[in-house]
């Protein structure tokens, strides 16, 4: 089979247990096309070695009745695994190997399948283009020199362009769903709480979360129910019923009731996202689902939230990056030196002006002006969302207010490139589920994304909702293997 | 509201990032621009709204108190930028 790499995961899946494939030959597809692939830059580390060595282990004793039995993956490097050097995208961390694994990557172990690599972020996860990486940009596979999105860009990079069959992210203020929509894959941002944090390199505590990336819904599915589990190491970690999300996927959603609202509708949004929305309203209604015009007046407010939130818990948890325990240290004169140099030399722009930001509105005489404002208004946003899903089941919005843009475009205007995440940082500050389908292309042939939010813990349903859009859809990547000489 | 250099300075003492005059103007312009577009949650009237704390509407577990990790010192130390097998070090700080 020479379109291994093609195949979705549920395909893998099946085709290894039935032995039609092995899990060498998989392994061995994905590494040879991640090899060709360089110029995607969309690893940090490999693993290729001793991915083949475990992968042939399990072909001598194959347990089929797994999830992921023999299934080759790569993960975005902001993972801690063991042994296997874990960077966030940051020089500071650039010579750290952790000593114990994140629990997400230890279910997906634990279901079978292998670590191909750790692919390129954001610095900390900081960014929307994938260009604050001390390791360089990631190029998308949709066209040489746009951007794959962020801050899981070689997340999407990987997926898209097929050196991984699927992968998981992490997704602060839509570093899952807005690569997922660059890229034209799916992207599952889940109910706070779903997934551990455990053994995650902290960037924001209280929005962050994993979430699966995948080529379509039923992967993401598959994913999702590997990696979302109660962990008591995790001390925000929620205790709920966890469904069978991929066998239970069903498309029927008649009678489900979904709310379109207004004020996503931003200024000098592009024409081509309004009309991509108003293709999705018509899908959901030809699947027998009902949209209802909803309101969730503090939209506008949730973008300067989220730059004081976010920033202020980055700020204090980023404060464990001193020179002394693990990762880089600069030389200095004294110990104050030495802390000052490491973090000035340690950290790039993007990180050092979220920490700056952090510092500021936490500190003495600005907390109640802006961190305790911030948390009321966290509030407002909350309540609306709360005072909408007494109407309808599900809300659908785009993904993106515009499709990828080119490498650089963005990178010195930070309000500008914060704009991209305006419909994807209300869902993190609320603690839903999100998630972004792709759903069309604009004039230049970008993929374009839909967004489906939904009830806390109602993952199933917004994953229904997608995999009935998905079918209407009919969506295909438009992949030309521009990288691969 | 303006953040000049003096308050950057301030803040980079706080966050100890040691920051050149060069970076200071930068980073004084960046914040100006963002804090320009956070000012605009002061439109909002929040005065009797409860500030959301945590996301997450449950209470800590407790768990009893008994060590689980033991003998890992050498697991923590592993990775530290400069240690002398038992402890980590750091420049002198006391003469």
């Amino acid at each position: 089979m020479s379109d291994i790499t093609k195949q979705s995961l549920t395909e893998l899946v099946e085709n290894i247990k039935n032995k039609k494939l092995s899990s060498t030959d998989v392994t061995k597809a994905f590494i040879d096309r991640s090899v060709k692939s360089e110029e995607l830059n969309a690893y940090i580390t490999n693993d290729f070695t001793s991915a083949l060595d475990k992968a042939k282990k399990f072909d001598q004793k194959p347990n089929l009745n797994l999830k992921l039995p023999g299934i080759p993956m790569a993960v975005k490097d902001l993972f801690c695994t063991k042994d296997i050097k874990t960077t966030a995208g940051s020089k500071i961390l650039n010579n750290f190997v952790p000593t114990y694994e994140s629990t997400v990557t230890k279910n997906i172990w634990n279901e079978g399948a292998i670590l191909l690599g750790k692919l390129n972020c954001d610095e900390f996860a900081m960014g929307s283009s994938n260009e604050t990486s001390f390791f360089g940009n990631v190029q998308s596979p949709i066209d040489k020199n746009l951007v794959p999105g962020g801050s899981s860009g070689g997340s999407a990079s990987a997926v898209a362009g097929q050196l991984t069959p699927v992968t998981i992210g992490t997704d602060t203020g839509g570093s899952i769903r807005q690569p997922a929509s660059f890229t034209g894959i799916v992207g599952l941002k889940p109910t706070y709480g779903s997934c551990s944090r455990y053994g995650i390199v902290a960037f924001a505590s209280s929005l962050d979360q994993a979430g699966p990336m995948a080529q379509n819904v039923k992967d993401c599915a598959l994913l999702h129910e590997v990696i979302s589990s109660y962990d008591s190491k995790d001390s925000t970690s929620i205790d709920f019923k966890r469904n069978h999300y991929s066998k239970e996927l069903t498309n029927n959603i008649k009678g489900k009731k979904i709310g379109i609202p207004k004020e996503y509708r931003v200024d000098g949004m592009p024409k081509e996202i309004e009309d991509l929305w108003q293709k999705g309203i018509q899908y959901v209604k030809d699947c027998g689902a009902e949209t209802i015009d909803i309101s969730l007046p503090n939209t506008s407010y949730a973008l300067p939230t989220y730059y004081i939130v976010a920033p202020a818990e980055a700020s204090s948890n980023l404060a464990r990056y001193d020179g002394v325990k693990y990762g880089f240290r600069a030389k200095g004169e004294n110990l104050i030196d030495m802390y000052e140099k490491t973090r000035s030399e340690g950290f790039g722009a993007e990180v050092q002006r979220r920490i700056m930001i952090g510092t500021y509105v936490l500190s003495s005489g600005y907390y109640d002006a802006y961190y305790l404002k911030a948390q009321k208004v966290r509030k407002l946003i909350k309540n609306d969302f709360d005072e909408a899903y007494k109407k309808v089941d599900a809300i659908l919005t785009p993904s993106t207010p515009s499709s990828a843009f080119k490498i650089g475009e963005k990178t010195n205007d930070p309000v500008s490139m914060y704009l991209n995440d305006i419909f994807t940082v209300p869902v993190n500050l609320a603690g839903l589920p999100g998630i972004s389908i792709p759903a069309g292309h604009d004039s230049k042939g970008y993929p374009l994304g839909l967004q489906i939010i939904g009830k806390a813990f109602d993952e199933q349903n917004i994953l229904n909702i997608a995999y009935a859009m998905e079918e209407k859809i009919n969506f295909k990547n438009k992949i030309t293997d521009w990288w691969i000489k | 509201m303006s953040i000049d250099l003096k308050t950057i300075k301030h803040i980079s003492k706080l966050a100890r990032i040691s920051v050149d005059e060069q970076r200071a103007e930068k980073l004084a312009g960046d914040l100006n621009s963002i804090f320009e577009f956070i000012e605009k949650l002061n439109e909002l009237k929040t005065d009797n709204v409860e500030p959301l704390t945590s996301i997450a509407e449950t209470t800590l577990k407790l768990r009893s108190d008994e060590v689980k990790s033991k003998n890992i010192r050498e697991q923590i130390i592993k990775n530290s930028p400069q240690d002398n097998e038992d402890y980590f070090v750091v420049p002198k700080v006391i003469e």
